[in-house]
């Protein structure tokens, strides 16, 4: 790892932590307020409780995930390969132009210009430089796929006939997977929005904007999660002291995720008019498909860290959990992420239930399964790499493993107060995105468990604050030198055992596409050419 | 994937349920879906927004008995209500909604009758449900839609079957 390429992580991963501190203050706000305890009035720049929510899922789902991913991944890839990055100087010029999208998106919406939520449906219409500044994130994260596939071009010269080490093969799945997903909000953005925004169309509409969306929307969360998985599949087990129970199987898994992310996002739109019942069936199909890799994944990740835990004296069916090495706060922030989104899997299935899904759609429950996915089985994760990541990177130990560990299992008891309560919320009808605290309709049932959202974010902000500290104190005041970064796992069943096929890049792709023409196509059609534009844009906040 | 190995043993011990399990939901899914007759908004046309107050369909919001038992409510949604907000029918009788937007995304939520259907403008959405327990049902906005969002609100009055053929 050469320095440039350690600067260039690190400099992705501060913008990551900005936005994740951002996002968390206005998290507290969000959650106080549910509680009866309206900050707004009284905070600089925050002008309202909507104008605080967009802030909040902006920078928590859109830049803190997205930041550090490109930050993390070709750190993994490069390491794993065993080459340098391609291009270091096509690093800078990605970091710069994703940062510059970033500060061009950040102005309108901190200028309360932009508050449309991290979903930005039209026809609410938002300050151009809102929908241009995105839109060059997304461009960013196409250069690093482009950065990913040279330097594994690079290092297959070197090793033909050689298998893809297992961290850059999922790696670069992720960015592949990602590059062919995000060619929907692509459109969105270029065909429909930016020339809305700047008036050189007259109308829009909200159907065909909705669907480019989720065309990107649900593989997103793959796009945030396969990092995660990554690090389960090749880190963990070994810092469990472990072995990776199946190389071949992760790959299997991966490969899967690359083809079925895509094809399913009409499941974000059981409820919008104009999308026809059989097409929205097959895409509950394909949904309860994707679930496969994941089953897979939990198997092999689980079995994975018993290898860990019987290797230090674990026993028992259930007890050997108790032998991991809780103390590591990184491995105990993964595992504790594990646990949490067993739940966030089950309660994605019943909103996946083309049925079920009518009960909970767009209340309080979604806020609770976004917040034990993205917001834990993501977040938590990533937390616990930036605790190796982040002294690495300084050259110095992380300050308190202690604290950390606290930190981590704070965050683990906030969030199950808090989605808990929301799932329960929604269940019972209570609206998300609503500012519930001044609504004339709030439910006696509501009420009793509103306070609960309350504590529940407070204890998760004040996990959050200990983070930073201790991230802050490791730059500023640590003076032991960093421990070696944790090695990849080796694995029970080696990636030999695994078919060759599986290491081929131009079959998967291609199944991918056919699968997304055959899923999406003939709406996507439909739409294009009987659309009439004619929604006028708005500002109504 | 090695054949003959314990790791090969335990992942197809593993992978056959895991194929199992998706199945079977969703054959649960799909009996529960159409054996009950669940109904998702589906293509009911389109509609130009910004003439939603002249087209015969919502030139006059509000309910209509189009035979015994079966009420049809012609709604729009605005920044920030229904129209109309007040919706009373009959314990017992099935309701189906027409509704649209006139400006930005709204969305239509009754909790506890499965009614939530999003309402685009641009677009005519559907949805009905059967109202069989007298009471008072809240009509809410669940899709944000500008400042006031969390005002948009109404209610859906269920009347017992005696006074509410008394009334009429």
């Amino acid at each position: 790892m050469s320095p440039s390429e350690n600067r260039l992580t690190a400099a992705f991963l501060a913008i990551a932590l900005v936005a994740l501190f951002g996002g968390v203050v206005t998290g507290l706000f969000q959650a106080l307020e549910h509680a009866g305890v309206n900050v707004y009035p009284s905070t600089p720049v925050v002008k309202s409780y909507y104008h605080s929510l967009t802030l909040h899922g902006v920078l928590n789902v859109l830049v803190w995930t997205t930041f550090f991913i490109c930050g993390f991944l070709p750190w993994i890839t490069t390491r794993a390969l065993g080459v340098p990055l391609a291009s270091v100087g096509l690093g800078r010029f990605t970091f710069w132009l994703m940062t510059i999208g970033l500060v061009m998106a950040a102005i309108p919406l901190i200028g309360n210009a932009a508050t449309v939520m991290f979903t930005f449906y039209p026809p609410l219409k938002a300050h151009w430089a809102f929908y241009v500044g995105l839109t060059l994130v997304v461009v960013g994260t196409w250069l690093v796929t482009l950065n990913l596939a040279l330097t594994w071009r690079a290092w297959r010269r070197g090793n033909p006939g050689a298998r893809t080490p297992l961290p850059a093969f999922m790696a670069l799945v992720t960015f592949a997977m990602w590059t062919i997903a995000s060619l929907g909000i692509a459109a969105e953005m270029l065909v429909m929005l930016i020339p809305w925004s700047l008036g050189l169309v007259g109308g829009t509409d909200p159907l065909l904007a909705r669907t480019l969306f989720w065309f990107t929307g649900h593989p997103i969360v793959y796009f945030w999660l396969l990092p995660a998985y990554i690090s389960w599949y090749t880190l963990a087990p070994r810092q469990a002291g472990g072995k990776l129970f199946s190389d071949p199987m992760a790959r299997t898994s991966f490969i899967l995720f690359l083809i079925l992310s895509t094809p399913l996002g009409f499941h974000h739109q059981y409820t919008d008019p104009g999308i026809q019942q059989g097409w929205k069936l097959v895409h509950a199909f394909l949904t309860f498909a994707v679930f496969f890799p994941s089953l897979l994944t939990f198997f092999n990740v689980v079995a994975s860290l018993e290898s860990g835990a019987r290797a230090r004296g674990g026993k028992g069916w259930i007890a050997w959990f108790g032998k991991l090495p809780w103390g590591d706060p990184s491995l105990a922030a993964q595992v504790l992420a594990m646990l949490l989104f067993t739940f966030g899997g089950v309660g994605g299935l019943i909103n996946a239930s083309y049925n079920l899904n009518l009960v909970v759609h767009n209340t309080a429950w979604i806020v609770g399964h976004l917040h034990l996915t993205v917001g834990t089985a993501v977040t938590l994760t990533f937390m616990g790499i930036t605790y190796w990541l982040v002294p690495h990177l300084r050259g110095r130990a992380l300050w308190s493993r202690k604290l950390a560990v606290a930190q981590v299992w704070l965050w683990f008891v906030g969030m199950i107060i808090f989605s808990n309560t929301l799932h329960r919320l929604g269940l019972m009808g209570m609206p998300r995105r609503t500012m519930i605290g001044a609504a004339s309709y709030v439910q006696p049932e509501w009420k009793a468990l509103l306070p609960l959202v309350g504590i529940g974010g407070s204890v998760l902000f004040v996990s959050s604050m200990l983070y930073f500290l201790n991230l802050i104190l490791t730059l500023v005041a640590s003076r032991a030198p960093a421990p070696a970064v944790p090695g990849f796992a080796e694995a029970l069943s080696g990636p030999d055992h695994a078919p060759a096929i599986l290491d081929r890049w131009r079959p998967w792709i291609v199944l991918a596409f056919v699968l997304i023409a055959v899923a999406y196509g003939p709406t996507l059609v439909r739409l294009a050419v009987t659309t009439p534009f004619n929604a006028p844009g708005l500002r109504v906040w | 994937m090695k054949r003959g190995t314990t790791v090969y043993l335990y992942e197809l011990a593993w992978i056959l349920p895991s194929f199992a399990i998706p199945v079977g939901m969703l054959v649960a899914l799909v009996i529960t879906a159409f054996g009950a007759g669940i109904h998702l908004p589906g293509n009911e046309g389109r509609i130009d927004p910004t003439k939603v107050a002249e087209s015969a369909m919502f030139k006059t919001p509000g309910v209509i008995e189009i035979a015994p038992g079966q009420y049809e409510v012609r709604m729009t949604a605005q920044v920030w209500s229904f129209a109309p907000n007040e919706i009373r029918v009959p314990a017992g009788s099935t309701v189906h909604f027409w509704a649209t937007s006139k400006d930005v995304v709204h969305g239509l939520l009754i909790p506890h009758a499965n009614v939530n259907v999003m309402l685009l403008p641009g677009q005519i959405a559907h949805a009905q449900a059967r109202f069989d327990t007298p009471g008072e049902y809240l009509i809410v906005c669940h899709e944000y839609c500008g400042i006031a969002h969390h005002t948009m609100a109404g209610r859906l009055v269920v009347e017992p079957r005696k006074t509410a053929e008394v009334a009429r």
